[in-house]
């Protein structure tokens, strides 16, 4: 009994922290109406500016923030205005232009392999950080310290990021351009600088969950697909486009992993999360939290 | 220098060619009705001056400075403002914010509070509502909406496409009341419609358009009598 508390506390810990690596992929897709393929690789470059900045500079892992983060917020930028944004001008009429997905796809191929010319193959960990291994004991339960930092992590960006929609001038012109390009054209918004920033944003976020996730994690040049795909489901499951919807279908993730190899072999939990996937698809096709309006 | 001119303007969608060698002005202050029936090239029309659309020939000018090459968000800041067919709101946004997002241009963004009490004076019923979002509005009340939008752009000229499409004809009356209004406080207004009864009573001068060409033009009274007009487009 108190291993599965345990298992699904960690769960959820780790379940914020799979929220917030596809709370980017689900912003970029809200505005843009376009999978990023390269969502992983986005993720995985990130990690590499988190791990160098700490392990370069010795700094406590979380101070690492303020340098990824703007620095992936500009990387996101520039990507979608000089590599995505021609195509997606060239296909303009299309409400969700597939060949911007080949391009994203292009974009994981590319920085990927640069990666491992670059980096070499080898995995990277920072053994002497001040998150490494710590534990906090509560009775007989241990809870990982480095997954409760970034569970706090995940949920503060998600409220910070909800409320930036909300209420700031820039994000009501986002959600308004994610609603109607033309309308929101007509209102005086610029639609393509809206998707530079859209993009740069998601890119930033995705930052702040490579900063989480270094101080256990190991950064090689392929970590992006582990978490592509993962991010894929999470974001189907709580509904495309939906803030609360990535976080809370992270954590739903992160129980059935954390919890499942108490009843089975491990390797069946990713079949449970699948299962769940087509599930949520049979029943509730606009996912969880995701709104059929918007369609 | 006229305020608003169109000069011989082509607009095609791909092959098919709508719009042929159109040309048409507008004075500061008018009220102004582009008539019509479907497929005439009414909306074109209106998408080619706001920008969503480029003609392949001719020019378009506002106070003399070309628009005709701007993109659309440019064409706002200049005080050009559409509010297109089918209301076009920002469906799962609250009222306040569809109307705070249409004050997104520079110049109307350091008016938006005084702007935004204007609007509700004149729309009492979008205050009422402002937190429901759009989507649950009726169809004149998001009409509503989308004229408020227009305005909180602070417009020197409002372009309203069909406004009336698809009202109850009690609504049709309080709509062509509001945009009485607008124009009485000295919003230059170019409205497109097929109600065409009612858009030329409220208008200065009219325009009639078919096929794609300027097929008549002249004061609004004066097309009211129209024998052509009485027979196409009123039915007397």
């Amino acid at each position: 009994m108190i291993y599965l508390i345990e298992d699904t506390i960690n769960g959820i810990l780790m379940g914020s922290i799979y929220g917030l690596t596809a709370l980017g992929l689900t912003i970029i897709f809200g505005v843009l109406k376009v999978v990023n393929f390269a969502h992983g690789t986005l993720l995985m470059v990130s990690m590499y500016a988190a791990y160098w900045t700490v392990s370069l500079s010795g700094l406590h892992p979380y101070l690492a923030l303020v340098i990824v983060v703007p620095v992936m917020y500009v990387f996101g930028y520039y990507l979608q205005d000089i590599v995505i944004k021609p195509i997606f001008k060239a296909e303009k009429d299309v409400r969700e232009p597939s060949t911007v997905i080949i391009v994203t796809t292009g974009v994981w191929y590319v920085l990927d392999n640069l990666t491992l010319m670059v980096f070499g193959p080898q995995y990277r960990s920072l053994p002497d950080n001040p998150l490494q291994g710590k534990m906090i004991e509560l009775g007989e339960m241990f809870i990982s310290v480095p997954k409760l930092w970034g569970a706090i992590t995940a949920v503060a960006t998600a409220y910070a990021v909800y409320y930036f929609f909300q209420k700031t001038r820039t994000g009501r012109a986002i959600r308004a351009c994610s609603l109607d390009r033309d309308a929101a054209s007509l209102s005086g918004i610029n639609q393509y600088k809206i998707y530079n920033m859209a993009f740069g944003l998601g890119t930033a976020v995705t930052g702040i969950a490579a900063v989480t996730l270094v101080p256990f994690y190991n950064t090689f040049p392929s970590v992006g697909v582990l978490f592509d795909i993962k991010g894929f489901i999470i974001v189907v499951l709580g509904g495309l486009g939906s803030i609360p919807g990535a976080i809370i279908g992270g954590i739903i993730v992160g129980i059935i992993e954390s919890v499942g190899p108490q009843f089975m072999t491990a390797t069946w939990t990713e079949a449970i999360v699948y299962g769940l996937f087509l599930l949520v698809l049979f029943v509730k096709p606009s996912g969880l939290f995701g709104v059929k309006y918007d369609w | 220098m006229g305020f608003l001119e169109v000069n011989n303007i082509d607009v095609s969608y791909g092959d098919v060619q709508v719009i042929f060698d159109l040309s048409m002005h507008i004075e500061e202050g008018e009220v102004v009705s582009i008539i019509g029936g479907n497929g005439a090239g009414k909306s074109t029309l209106l998408r080619t001056i706001s920008g969503l659309m480029k003609p392949s020939s001719g020019r378009i000018t506002f106070k003399g400075s070309s628009m005709h090459t701007l993109p659309p968000e440019e064409i706002v800041n200049h005080g050009i403002v559409h509010v297109p067919e089918g209301r076009r709101l920002f469906s799962l946004m609250t009222i306040k914010d569809n109307l705070i997002v249409g004050a997104y241009n520079k110049e109307a963004d350091k008016y938006k509070e005084q702007t935004l009490a204007q609007v509700y004076e004149m729309l009492p019923r979008l205050k009422e509502r402002e937190n429901q979002t759009a989507l649950t509005m009726s169809g004149g009340e998001q009409q509503m909406v989308a004229i408020g939008r227009g305005l909180m752009a602070r417009p020197k000229i409002l372009m309203l496409d069909e406004p009336s499409l698809g009202l109850a004809p009690v609504l049709v009356n309080s709509i062509f009341e509001t945009i009485r209004k607008i124009a009485d406080q000295g919003t230059t207004v170019l409205l497109v419609e097929q109600d065409v009864n009612h858009s030329l009573r409220l208008s200065d001068r009219g325009y009639v358009l078919e096929h794609g060409r300027i097929a008549l033009e002249g004061r609004a009274d004066e097309l009211l009598g129209n024998p052509h007009i009485k027979e196409a487009y009123l039915g007397i």
